[in-house]
């Protein structure tokens, strides 16, 4: 099956990509009351690189991914960035290693406005410490122009905009504050077909300016054909990782529904035999 | 200022620079005012009740001297009131206030009489500075356990100040066995309104004119903000209506409170007393605004600031609207609900140190009940309590219906029984008539 591309000694599962990887998540386990919601997984990513993270719903992806995000402390487990050992206690933690996180929920403020959501947390001041309302929305004009040009609701609380319009709020959130690690969490999960091929669109758009993606789904058919490779996980534990170049959509569905490893896959510890 | 002028034709879109084009003018006169409809309702509700009341009472309501009553009786909630939006906007409630309001009232007056008064002499501006501070401070430490104890050791909101309510009214007998006890400074008895607590007509007009200046100076300043990034502007005439609406309402205000004059032997009494030779035919001494009312609508207006152009307003109300994702966007959700009950207490301090210096005396049954009081201006001023909207003047507004509602009854000699039952009822049918208001139009 490693036929392809000069895959002369590299191992299955590994990156393409040479070089120090740009995340890695070693041995993370966290569990919540005694179930195990994440058990001894090691994931990694490299810059430029999309790793897609896959398993039915409630097998831990959103959990590993929050331990990342900041938003979950984990019981044990490393996680490097640039190789160096760091400590991320909370969100403003994630973000200063420049990690940012598209939520399934969207995680919006309802009841203010796009430009408060997208600089929440992150606000511009005016030299007398105050909001600076007008600067804000106008950086939110900008960067809403470039992913979703005809959103004009600027001054309605994102209560009242479409699925569509408070995702692109979410992705402009994400994307603004020059991110060089990005979460997507079911980034298409409220979108039609348009907009979702619009999302596929500026994945590779950041995947070429160096970003390092992962990207979070339970369906395989949404992110097969934009991830470099895949790991997937099933009841909290990793059942592999593999290129996707070395596998077929069959096969990484195997993957996620039996916790089988074809032989083109690394297999994990929730591999089953 | 090369934008509309006029309401039919659009808003020229924005320089060639711009990444998306404004929207397009609006269309109806009210539209382009961009006003609060919930607030225009409000002011509304609150002309029909006075006019009503006036009918009902026999023109005694609608007279300077009841108006100006009901300014200052209304202080001492409306100050409470706001801090009470930001707490029910992040979700929580505080029953304690009335009972704050009792021990910091308590502790001010025994501070000032036992201590403050033998150290720096009778009617030393220092007392006055001193108590109000001692006041302050104790508000805020008692709201910021509160707020530790909601925040950080996780206990609700409702149950920490429902215990607050039983221990500070405890604490409040406490500090001096139940005793009332009389304030001495006379510089802090202004701060209770009357005749000496208010500031006359001629400062009343200054205090208008700086108002109207004020008012004038925001709209400039928010349109050149606009300006700035070649946003859509609000037509000429609309923001000229806007600020002479406003001008008008300050100036029918001071017509009001300068209309409302001492009677005629305390006004002789008082110009002898100040040096003025009183013509034959008497003089008119003019009450002008009490300075309470002044208080409070400081008060009103720092915390509109805070509420809408700080951080930490825009904290307090993203995590009104989704808790968690105000968690996930790095706020310390924590500190925050710290600090909102710290301010709560604040607040408390001030409303005691109005009601205080009002009665001229601590009671231990002080601010009893007042906490049902602030939540029902809060929530007719159009706070919802499910978290995440609310404004500071509506509050304030919401507190000045409760009260007119109040005084137009015992106007009316309607015994207090029957007020309350007036007071429930209206209170439920403006939460109801508010709730159908958000469906139909949200």
């Amino acid at each position: 099956m490693t036929d392809t591309i000069t895959a002369t000694s590299l191992p299955p599962g590994a990156s393409q990509i040479a070089g120090a990887p740009l995340v890695e998540m070693r041995d993370i386990c966290i569990a919540f009351g005694g179930i195990h919601a994440v058990d001894h997984v090691s994931i990694d990513l490299m810059p430029g690189e999309v790793v897609a993270l896959l398993g039915h719903n409630g097998a831990g992806k959103s959990t590993l991914i929050k331990i990342l995000a900041g938003a979950y402390k984990a019981d044990i487990g490393e996680i490097r960035i640039n190789g160096e050992a760091v400590s991320i206690a909370n969100p403003r933690d994630a973000k200063r290693y420049g990690i940012e996180t598209i939520y399934q929920t969207l995680a919006l403020a309802d009841n203010v406005d796009a430009a408060a959501n997208l600089f929440l947390g992150r606000e511009i001041m005016t030299p007398w410490g105050t909001l600076d309302d007008v600067a804000m929305e106008a950086a939110t004009r900008e960067v809403m122009g470039r992913l979703n040009p005809n959103f004009r609701k600027f001054k309605e609380p994102v209560r009242g905009l479409s699925g569509g319009q408070r995702q692109s709020v979410a992705i402009a959130r994400a994307i603004h504050f020059n991110a060089k690690i990005l979460i997507m969490d079911e980034p298409t999960a409220a979108l039609g077909p348009q907009e979702t091929a619009q999302v596929a669109e500026l994945i590779k758009q950041l995947k070429a300016e160096g970003i390092g993606i992962f990207l979070i789904s339970h369906d395989i058919h949404d992110v097969f054909d934009l991830a470099d490779r895949v790991s997937v996980m099933k009841n909290g534990k990793l059942v592999g990782t593999a290129r996707t170049s070395d596998v077929t959509q069959d096969e990484v569905l195997g993957m996620i529904i039996l916790g089988k490893v074809p032989p083109g896959a690394m297999p994990g510890p929730g591999a089953s035999h | 200022m090369t934008d509309t002028t006029t309401a039919s034709t659009p808003v020229p879109s924005s320089r060639p620079g711009s990444p998306s084009a404004p929207a397009s003018a609006p269309t109806s006169f009210l539209g382009a005012l961009e006003l609060d409809v919930r607030f225009l309702g409000m002011i509304g509700a609150l002309a029909v009740i006075w006019v009503v009341f006036d009918f009902l009472a026999d023109g005694t309501f609608l007279t300077p001297r009841n108006l100006w009553n009901l300014s200052v009786q209304s202080s001492s909630i409306a100050v409470m009131s706001t801090g009470m939006v930001l707490v029910i906007v992040m979700r929580h409630i505080d029953l304690s206030v009335g009972s704050i309001l009792g021990v910091t009232g308590m502790i001010m007056a025994v501070f000032q009489v036992n201590y403050l008064m033998p150290t720096f002499g009778f009617n030393n501006p220092a007392v006055m500075i001193g108590t109000l501070a001692a006041g302050i401070a104790l508000g805020a430490a008692i709201g910021a356990l509160h707020g530790f104890v909601i925040a950080y050791l996780g206990v609700p909101a409702f149950i920490v100040t429902l215990g607050g309510l039983l221990v500070w009214r405890g604490a409040a007998w406490a500090a001096a066995q139940g005793k009332t006890i009389p304030l001495v400074d006379d510089n802090f008895k202004l701060l209770g309104g009357g005749a000496d607590g208010s500031i006359g007509a001629e400062w009343s007009w200054i205090v208008a004119a700086i108002a109207c200046l004020f008012i004038a100076a925001a709209a400039v300043q928010a349109r050149r903000q606009r300006q700035r990034f070649h946003f859509p502007l609000k037509p000429v005439w609309a923001e000229l209506v806007i600020v002479a609406a406003g001008c008008l309402a300050v100036i029918a205000a001071t017509l009001v409170v300068n209309a409302y004059t001492l009677p005629p032997a305390l006004a002789r009494r008082y110009a002898e007393a100040a040096g003025i030779t009183v013509p034959p035919e008497g003089i008119s001494i003019s009450f002008g605004y009490a300075v309470p009312v002044l208080v409070a609508l400081a008060v009103g207006i720092v915390m509109t600031f805070v509420a809408t152009r700080t951080r930490f307003g825009r904290y307090v109300f993203a995590i009104g609207g989704n808790p968690e994702a105000a968690e996930l966007a790095g706020i310390n959700t924590k500190r925050v609900t710290l600090m909102v009950f710290a301010l709560m207490g604040m607040l408390a301090a001030i409303g005691a140190a109005i009601s205080t210096a009002r009665l001229n005396s601590a009671t231990n049954a002080q601010g009893t009940l007042d906490e049902l009081y602030v939540i029902a201006a809060a929530v007719i001023g159009g706070t919802s309590l499910s978290g995440g909207s609310g404004t500071i003047a509506g509050a304030m507004l919401g507190a000045l219906v409760m009260q007119s509602l109040q005084s137009g009854m015992v106007l009316m000699r309607v015994d207090t029984p029957y007020q309350n039952i007036v007071v429930g009822i209206v209170l439920v049918l403006a939460v109801w008539i508010d709730t159908v208001y958000r469906k139909r139009f949200k």
